[in-house]
């Protein structure tokens, strides 16, 4: 892989990362981290979304009528994301009953859209395809970071098997309720961007 | 360098092959989806009578619902039978000496029909349990109404006044004001999606009403 193609690959995992850098894709970030197995599933289900949009908008891109490109997209990731829907009510029924509707919202997911307008239509197909699984790992990164501290501390668990030892509980401890709910994820997320920039040295001007 | 011509047909070509794909995965795996959701069905019914655990596989699913539930449907006059009529009725426990009846219950509540199970004791007032299980009402807010902690508040509640009156359950705006054996708690910002299901827990329970009468 020349250094250029790794870069497209590894910039949105951290330095150029979709939520923590560009705030895109929030509203799903938000609603699937509750648990850590609908946030991978979810992170596994736009990466297939982006990475395949991705390959099929660069494979067309010379075809595509520029006065209508943006319906394009959007009739090829829809199709992507009825298509990842569908295998995952057949396959994964009661996690799909879990993100509920989140899995139908990838198809307004920034994120995707984004990548097919500005990287996707312009560049060759196997740039785009890093770039898309870079960009799908990178907001799974992120999911996965949020729903492991929100599952954690709110209801003591990771991945369904249970961490804190009942022994704390019996002591006092208690899971945090905050961390189930909307505000919980905010505060999260925002502590972990806060926490990313600093690291990165980023500053919006 | 684009015609209009050549808009029109690349558009159609490319909506042709994306309905074409769509199409095909679709029937290719509905009969696993169709299979997730009896099970998801039958799963619910057992959830609402209480013998349900969490992390039973769907083969042991299948197994308990055939071993304590059998399905019935009820005439216009109020008895039982098993040629398939409009409404349907879960008999939970032994023919002879039922332990319980599920009914499903179905409705518009705020942008989505919402379909569940009541369950109901021997005495036909008593409720046993409540599960809601399709919706598609607002995650956090409508989509409450599956949570534990709402369904259980069902549980012990009546349907009959004292006068013999169907009251049916119901669900207050926020916190129940003058708790009592017809009214649970509410859904804070779902309101709505509260009316909505105290409208179809009364019209489908009215719809029993000559069963409940000629069995209690």
């Amino acid at each position: 892989m020349s250094g250029k193609n790794m870069q497209v690959f590894t910039d949105p995992l951290n330095k150029d990362n979709p939520i923590t850098k560009q705030i895109l894709g929030i509203c799903s970030a938000l609603a699937v981290t509750v648990k850590m197995d609908t946030a991978v599933v979810m992170a596994l289900s736009l990466t297939f979304v982006v990475t395949f949009s991705n390959i099929i908008i660069s494979m067309i891109r010379n075809l595509i009528p520029p006065r209508v490109r943006i319906i394009v997209f959007l009739t090829i990731i829809a199709s992507l994301v009825i298509l990842a829907d569908q295998i995952l009510k057949a396959y994964l029924f009661n996690i799909s009953k879990q993100l509920s509707v989140f899995v139908g919202l990838i198809i307004t997911n920034c994120i995707v859209m984004g990548r097919a307008e500005a990287f996707a239509s312009k560049n060759g197909v196997k740039a785009s395809a890093l770039d898309g699984l870079g960009n799908g790992f990178g907001y799974g990164i992120i999911l996965i970071i949020v729903s492991a501290i929100r599952e954690l501390l709110g209801s003591g668990t990771m991945m369904g098997l249970h961490i804190i030892p009942s022994s704390f509980y019996s002591s006092g401890y208690e899971n945090m309720g905050l961390m189930l709910l909307a505000p919980g994820a905010f505060i999260v997320l925002g502590l972990l961007i806060w926490a990313q920039r600093t690291v990165i040295g980023y500053t919006e001007d | 360098m684009y015609s209009n011509a050549y808009t029109y047909k690349f558009i159609t070509i490319l909506t042709g092959i994306a309905a074409l794909l769509l199409s095909m995965a679709a029937t290719g795996l509905r009969d696993r989806q169709e299979f997730n959701k009896k099970i998801e069905r039958e799963k619910n019914v057992l959830i609402s009578v209480g013998i349900y655990e969490q992390g039973l596989s769907s083969a042991d699913v299948e197994k308990r619902y055939r071993e304590n539930i059998h399905s019935e449907y009820v005439t216009e006059e109020g008895a039982l039978t098993s040629d398939p009529q409009p409404l349907q009725i879960f008999v939970y426990g032994p023919e002879d000496s039922p332990k319980g009846y599920v009914i499903p219950v179905s409705g518009k509540g705020l942008w989505s029909t919402i379909h569940g199970f009541l369950a109901l004791q021997p005495d036909l007032n008593t409720v046993a349990g409540i599960t809601f299980y399709e919706h598609g009402e607002t995650p956090g807010l409508g989509g409450e109404i599956e949570k534990d902690w709402f369904t259980s508040q069902f549980k012990g509640k009546k349907i009959y006044d004292q006068s013999g009156r169907l009251v049916s359950i119901h669900i207050a705006k926020g916190k129940a004001l003058q708790p009592d054996d017809h009214t649970v708690d509410g859904i804070s910002g779902a309101t709505l999606t509260g009316n909505g299901v105290n409208k179809f827990l009364k019209s489908n329970l009215s719809d029993y009403e000559n069963f409940f009468k000629s069995n209690r």
